[in-house]
């Protein structure tokens, strides 16, 4: 059974990968990942405006209090080096490349285009395989519209690709108004893959406390469905390689998204939720199901079912919706 | 420029050859030494190596005499040792002092001459300590600036090994210690140059070794003793001879020559001044003006003073001399003279004697500079003024008034004799807007990128909040040996606009200086802001005044209350010491240098900071006549006492100086009550109550670290037609108290607040419309401030309610109490106050503390006020410092005293029964458990002294001093973790162990808090501390079981901010044990890296994550047939490493070295549970194994 599969250039030996979160925070956990079976590996995402943040929370901290009081000038004592910016980060994608033989993919989340190009190249220098631009970005300001925003991908985009030579991938949230639109001209500006989706941390309220509290919600199977709209949409249509993310617990669901068009699935909540070996059984389950169903390939099962390839092409669009909806209330 | 120039302070100038030229240093900290030790462990921990080229092992120990002994055995077994210490801490030495002199031992004590405690402590700088050694035949050589500590530093080492007499080597506390100085730094070649390695390995050669073994410390019988105590007399006779030789080869060397006692003045001086120190080069300078003026005057300025050379000494003296002033910087009651002078004295007559041609000049001792107390060219002159009179005045005191034993010398205020080409500038900042970082900075900048030579000092505040520094800057194109603070300066700078109210800054700057405001008024209504006394100094002195809003600009670019970069770009911009560009560039690449390693944000947050300022730097137009309406307000207020009016107010104001020596009590007694005059107005923000959403819960009350915030429950109807507009009272919520129509009210003060916020993050009751605010919300102080100063007056004339009438086992009735413990200097959102404050609210009226020194020594009592005070019946709590390793035993001899004379009260109540009649059996048998009770002994003693005023027996004169003995007192011993778990743990074990009724409170910071965060026993694994700097390998000292293990000592670990009744019952189960207890409580602190306003929630976490459990353990439960161990919080809900990496203590470890850092919590961690289950089968284990608890738990 052929299983292997090829992402942003990448060759993997199945489509299985581990999306980025925290369980890749550090080098035993990425090697847990790889133990478990992982084709590749998405590191969780370098923020530099939180590396600048608590660089700079730890000089204040340091700095309180000194040079005030004659018995104490100071509280700490000051080590000859700090380990802040990305050095942290950057060592980590070091040693994952010394000490992995999958893929290692960082992920960058940046301040502004400048700063995100610089730090891209900080990780390809320090041996990524390839980069996930993490533009995790909520409009909340009123006055950006969404062509500031969609402007603002894209400008992100060329400034790293022109900065760096390996490949290129761009998370994106399904918050677009045109996705087809956004995802075309984020082909067309050089992007070599999309991940879909970025799953935003919705809010909570805690009404006995009376605050807003940040709620993490594991993903579950149902949502798969908003990526695989988009990839049997977008599959065929674009030059660059697709990912998908968000709600694979089973083998189904992977199957599903891949036959929708992903190039490669990515775990995370059912790691956590199962634990990572989740990962190596999902993966032999794909096999035995192909096997079963009489797909000797991945190649023959990958888009098999996007919308260029379904005898119902607007099941995809919205029609599906209504028609959806008119039959729950038949149902009920 | 010569590339061997640094600017350093005198510490880091001695450290830096003191570190190169050991093996293992043994140290302990003690102001103002702390930065030597520190600075060694910090270079060792960075792999520096000493001039072997091996890396010197730096131990911290428990004390100066554990650190003194580590050093004696290192020494024994052969390693060139040092230590560095100062005070109380030389005074620890002194034991093994004499035994490494009497075992000829080679080694160098590096010492920050401070003053001994004895009337009150002091932190700075005098001989009183290094006085305390001569006897213990060690060698004492003195240096007296930054250069000569770092130069004698070597010459001490390389004499001692020849010599092979232990040396001390000594320099001024904080006058050189901490003043920052250009200096030519000594290479590692002039250090080898001067260490005969030879001699090291003779010194090894003489150490123990099974391979060639002796004995060392043998007993001697009077048949021996005294002869072999003289066996040491020619290496003694040697030294001086020696240290010269090394000075001679030192000057061959490096170019600087030194002598044992050098003479300068004029060849034909007939009065010279023979002095040691810092205060040789103030004389020195004087000397030489005055020379120029044709004076025949000169210095002798000693060098070597043990062994004292009385040849060297004569020989230094002209031949002229008529007239000797020997200046001591000690005191020595009850002498024939301080110890220069005597030996002084000493020195000349033995020569007299043997040489009728020998001087014979006139010799007269005095003190000066006591406690870091000024000594200036004026000064000296009026002591050569003083030699010049017929009958010279002797053993007088100058720089002081003493008009009650008439020994100062008056001395002229005015006379400057600095010459014109010294730049001199004078900077008042808030200690937490970086201006003493900024000009260290500068200093650094002109020293080290010009041909200028630099000096700084920094006088710093003794409160730790809201404290000011003042910086005093010199540069000049010589050497400058001016060690005494700036007058008539050429550049003044307020960085904070509200000292103009406050503090004379003007009136003796140099006609045509720059004077330097931020502020946040525009340029054109800066001139009306200013108080009259201001306007007319600036006319007066003809200043030009510029202004800026750094705090906007600071604001604007990202560094928050951090002024530091933008003052001192305004500084170089307008002062004209350096060119501007060259100086802006300058100040760029010392931010690089300073920033970079802590992320290239803080570099660029700087450099907005520098770029944005000189658009925001404006001149201010000065009219030609004052025309301000208001002068500077009193400093307190006219209805304060007159010992406060007349004296404290005068420290208050910074004039603390001119005050004569009536002016204070003979033997250190000062009244308390006394900081609720200062009304420092420090907050940038103040609670005020929203009184619609108050749960009356008094959560606030019970955590405000400066007793700053207080509710009160009142009649309705005394709340009289007195009250003000806007006072606020809502109907009490409870039922416990008696009476009706009872009002509740929560006040600020809002001029004695500092603003933490600790009050509003505590405070569980929600605004329900805005859920942001709470039932407390901080709001800006000048908002509010006259009406909640007149709502604190109304507030504080308002009754308490009776303490008879309040239930005190809930946090809500014992924070009704009144607490005797109000407005201390400690640091805004002191984790420690909360503890002491809620003591004396339960039983400040009848309670004697003991207090080590340290943090609490120092809020509790560093001049000018006390925040110690007394309830409307006077009564207080009565408070003692003894020192702080003696705590624990201070605090007994309280308990043995009160045990001692209650009882021999109560014999004398039954002596005289007859005559005393029918109260006796009360008087000696009423129970005194509550607060009532209390109350009821408190009214039969004033009964009982009525009576014995009418027997006319000795007994009954007994009894009337002894009377109150027969109500119930408590003995509260309190102190940090570096006292009980390091220092003061022999004697606080011992004091455990003896069952008196005492109570031990520790508050446990996990560090030394007062003396900047070193290691103690109490560090957590894994902390980064000074002496941790790879963060702690060990876990924390448990002492709490180490106490447990007696079985009869109560013991609790307690964290109000994560449980504040379990605080409040352990406090009370401690007080009522008649026996001993130690209450172990969590301190957060400044030293942990937090923001201090969210204390509390780092106790929580800290309990979260079961690191510090809270527990009681109570001998008096067994007898019950209960288990005794208590464990009163819940199994970790959060990892160990969830509460630490919130604290930069932590945290820091994880981005200098993460391997480590990682090892380290994963042993914690391991660390925690395994203690963790240890309690739980503690809290359990008597049930399995008691069958009475099993019963009663059935």
């Amino acid at each position: 059974m052929k299983l292997s599969t090829s992402y942003l250039g990448l060759t993997l030996k199945h489509p299985v990968m581990s999306s980025a979160s925290p369980l890749a925070q550090n080098l035993p956990g990425v090697k847990r990942l790889e133990d478990a079976g992982a084709s590749a590996i998405v590191l969780p995402s370098l923020f530099e405006e939180q590396i600048e943040q608590e660089a700079l929370s730890l000089h204040l901290a340091m700095e309180q209090g000194s040079e005030s009081f004659g018995e104490a000038l100071s509280y700490f004592p000051e080590p000859d080096r700090f380990l802040v910016g990305p050095d942290e980060y950057l060592n980590l994608v070091a040693q994952c490349k010394q000490s992995c033989d999958v893929p290692i993919i960082a992920s960058l989340n940046g301040r502004a285009p400048g700063s995100w190009a610089h730090h891209a190249k900080l990780i390809e220098q320090a041996g990524a395989d390839a980069l996930e631009l993490n533009i995790y970005y909520l409009a909340t300001d009123f006055t950006i519209t969404g062509a500031d925003v969609e402007n603002n991908y894209i400008e992100i985009l060329k400034a790293v690709k022109s900065e760096v030579k390996i490949p290129v991938a761009l998370k994106l949230s399904p918050y677009f108004s045109a996705f087809a639109s956004m995802a075309k001209r984020c082909d067309e500006a050089g992007a070599d893959g999309l991940v879909l989706f970025n799953r935003f941390y919705q809010p909570d309220l805690d009404i006995e406390e009376l605050e807003v509290k940040p709620h993490v919600e594991l993903s579950t199977s149902s949502d798969i469905r908003l990526p695989l709209r988009w990839l049997a949409i977008l599959h065929g249509n674009l030059k660059c390689g697709l990912a998908a993310t968000s709600g694979v617990h089973t083998h189904e669901d992977a199957i599903k998204l891949l036959m929708a068009g992903a190039d490669v699935v990515m775990m995370c909540s059912a790691l956590y939720q199962w634990g990572i070996h989740r990962l190596a059984r999902l993966v032999d389950e794909i096999e035995v199901w192909m096997q079963d169903h009489g797909y000797e390939s991945l190649e023959v099962l990958r888009g098999s079912m996007s919308q260029r390839s379904v005898a119902d092409p607007a099941a995809f669009e919205r029609a599906n919706y209504m028609k959806s909806l008119q039959s729950f209330r038949a149902l009920a | 420029m010569n590339k061997n120039y640094v600017t350093v302070d005198g510490n880091e100038a001695c450290a830096l050859v003191a570190h190169r030229l050991a093996e293992v240093c043994a140290i302990y900290p003690i102001t103002p030494s702390s930065s030597m030790g520190e600075l060694a462990d910090e270079w060792s921990a960075r792999g520096m190596k000493n001039i072997w080229g091996t890396v010197p092992t730096v131990i911290e120990m428990q004390s100066e005499g554990g650190a003194a002994g580590a050093v004696h055995g290192a020494l024994q077994s052969g390693a060139l040792t040092t230590t560095f210490t100062a005070s109380q801490g030389l005074l620890l030495m002194i034991p093994n002092m004499y035994k490494i002199a009497g075992e000829l031992t080679s080694t160098v004590f590096h010492v920050t001459a401070r003053t001994i405690a004895t009337h009150a402590l002091s932190i700075f700088g005098d001989h009183s300590d290094v006085m305390t050694v001569r006897p213990t035949g060690w060698a004492m050589l003195a240096s007296a600036n930054v250069q000569e500590a770092h130069d004698q530093a070597l010459i001490a080492t390389a004499a001692t090994l020849e010599s092979r007499i232990p040396f001390v080597h000594f320099f001024d506390g904080f006058r050189t210690s901490h003043e920052v100085q250009k200096l030519l730094q000594l290479e590692d070649d002039d250090l080898r140059a001067l260490i005969d390695d030879n001699l090291l390995f003779a010194h090894r050669a003489r150490a123990l070794s099974p391979n060639h073994p002796v004995i060392r410390g043998t007993a001697q019988n009077p048949d021996v003793f005294f002869q072999a105590r003289e066996a040491c007399n020619p290496y003694y006779a040697a030294c001086p001879d020696i240290v010269q030789k090394v000075m001679d080869r030192f000057a061959k060397q490096v170019g600087r020559s030194y002598k044992l006692f050098e003479y300068h003045g004029a060849p034909d001086a007939e009065r010279v001044i023979v002095v040691m120190g810092s205060g040789a080069d103030t004389v020195q300078e004087t000397v030489e003006y005055l020379n120029a003026k044709g004076e025949k005057v000169g210095l002798l300025k000693v060098r070597l003073y043990r062994p004292f050379s009385a040849a060297h000494f004569i020989g230094a003296l002209p031949k002229s001399v008529k007239s000797l002033a020997v200046l001591d910087r000690t005191k020595e009651p009850g002498a024939t003279g301080e110890p220069l002078y005597t030996d002084v004295v000493c020195a000349l007559a033995e020569a007299q004697a043997n040489d009728a041609n020998a001087v014979r000049p006139r010799v007269v001792g005095g003190r000066y500079g006591l406690s870091s107390k000024e000594f200036t060219p004026t000064m000296v002159k009026a002591v050569f003024d003083n030699l010049s009179e017929k009958s010279p005045k002797q053993h007088f005191t100058v720089g002081i008034e003493d008009d009650v034993s008439r020994t100062s010398l008056s001395y002229d205020k005015e006379l400057s004799i600095e010459p014109d080409d010294v730049f001199r500038a004078r900077f008042y900042g808030l200690g937490a807007d970086g201006t003493v970082g900024a000009n260290k900075n500068s200093i650094k900048i002109i020293g080290d990128e010009t041909p200028l030579f630099a000096q700084g000092y920094f006088v710093y505040d003794s409160k730790k909040s809201g404290a000011i520094t003042v910086s005093h800057l010199r540069f000049g194109p010589r050497e400058i040996r001016s060690s005494y603070l700036i007058k008539s300066p050429k550049f003044i700078a307020c960085h904070q606009p509200g000292f103009l109210d406050k503090y004379d800054m003007l009136s003796d700057a140099q006609p045509g200086a720059t004077f330097l405001l931020n502020t946040a008024i525009p340029p054109e209504k800066v001139w009306e802001s200013f108080p009259k006394e201001v306007q007319s100094d600036i006319l007066k002195k003809k200043i030009k005044v510029y202004c800026i809003d750094a705090y906007s600009v600071a604001a604007d670019t990202g560094m928050g209350g951090r002024i530091n970069t933008i003052m001192q770009t305004c500084f170089f911009a307008i002062s004209g010491v350096l060119p501007r560009e060259e100086a802006i560039e300058a100040i760029k690449k010392t931010i690089k240098k300073t920033y970079e390693k802590k992320g290239e944000k803080i570099v660029q947050m700087n450099y907005a900071a520098v770029d944005s300022t000189l658009a925001k730097l404006h001149e201010v137009p000065v009219p030609g006549s004052v025309t301000a309406t208001y002068q500077r307000p009193p400093v307190v207020s006219d209805k304060a006492p007159d010992f406060v009016k007349n004296v404290l107010a005068k420290i208050i104001e910074g004039s603390g100086d001119d005050l004569p020596v009536s002016a204070f009590p003979p033997d250190g007694t000062f009244p308390l009550s006394t900081s609720i005059w200062e009304k420092r107005a420090i907050a940038l923000e103040v609670p005020i109550w929203d009184k619609e959403w108050c749960i009356q819960c008094n959560k606030c009350v019970m955590v405000c670290p400066h007793a700053a915030i207080r509710s009160k429950v009142v009649a309705g109807d005394q709340v009289n037609g007195k009250r003000p507009a806007e006072f606020q009272t809502v109907p009490y919520g409870g039922t416990d108290l008696p009476g009706e129509n009872l009002l509740y009210t929560l006040q600020v003060a809002p001029e004695d607040c500092t603003g933490c916020g600790l009050c509003t993050d505590v405070c569980p009751a929600k605004n329900k419309r805005e859920p942001k605010n709470k039932a407390i919300n901080l709001t800006p102080l000048p908002d509010v401030r006259e009406r909640e100063r007149t709502n604190w007056e109304y507030f504080l004339s308002l009754p308490s309610v009776p303490r008879e009438e309040i239930r005190l086992n809930t946090v809500k009735g014992a924070q009704l109490l009144e607490p005797l413990f109000e407005f201390s200097g400690a640091c805004s959102g002191c984790g420690e106050t909360p503890y002491i404050k809620l003591l004396t609210q339960l039983y400040g009226d009848r309670m004697l503390l003991a207090n080590a020194t340290g943090c609490s020594s120092i809020y509790g009592a560093n001049l000018p006020t006390t925040p110690y005070s007394v309830n409307a019946e006077g009564h207080g709590p009565a408070w003692a410092n003894s020192l702080f390793e003696d705590n624990a035993e201070f605090g007994l001899g309280f308990r043995v005293t009160l045990d001692k004379q209650t009882e021999f009260a109560r014999e004398l109540v039954w002596k005289l029964r007859l005559e005393i009649g029918g109260m006796v059996d009360e008087l000696l048998g009423a129970p005194q458990n509550t607060e009532r009770e209390i109350n009821e002994q408190r009214m039969r003693v004033v009964e009982l002294r009525e009576k014995l005023r009418t027997i006319k027996k000795p007994e009954a004169r007994q009894l009337e001093t002894l009377a109150d003995k027969l109500v119930k007192h408590a003995v509260w011993i309190v102190g940090g973790d570096g006292w009980a778990y390091d220092i003061g743990y022999g004697g606080l074990d011992h004091v455990l162990s003896m069952g008196r009724n005492i109570n031990i409170l520790v508050l446990d910071t996990g560090v030394y808090s007062n003396t900047g965060g070193q290691c103690s026993k109490a560090t957590p694994l894994g902390a980064v501390a000074k002496f941790a700097y790879s963060g702690k390998p060990v876990p924390r000292k448990d002492l709490a079981m180490m106490a447990i293990n007696y079985g009869n000592v109560y013991v609790a670990q307690v964290a109000f901010g994560a449980n504040d009744l379990q605080t409040l019952r352990a406090i009370q189960e401690a007080e009522n044990y008649e026996g001993a207890s130690l209450v172990i409580a969590y301190s957060h602190c400044i030293a942990h890296g937090i923001d201090m306003g969210q204390g509390l929630g780092q106790h929580k976490k800290v309990v979260d994550s079961a690191a510090w459990p809270l527990f009681r353990y109570d001998p008096r439960r067994v007898d019950l047939g209960e288990v005794p161990f208590q464990l009163d919080s819940k199994p970790p809900k959060t990892r160990v490493r969830d509460w630490a990496y919130s604290e930069t203590r932590f945290k820091m470890l994880t981005h200098s070295n993460p391997a480590e850092a990682e090892q380290l919590m994963a042993h914690a961690e391991a660390d925690v549970k395994k203690r963790w289950e240890l309690y739980q089968q503690m809290a359990g284990v008597s049930t399995k194994n008691n069958p009475a608890a099993e019963g009663a738990a059935k």
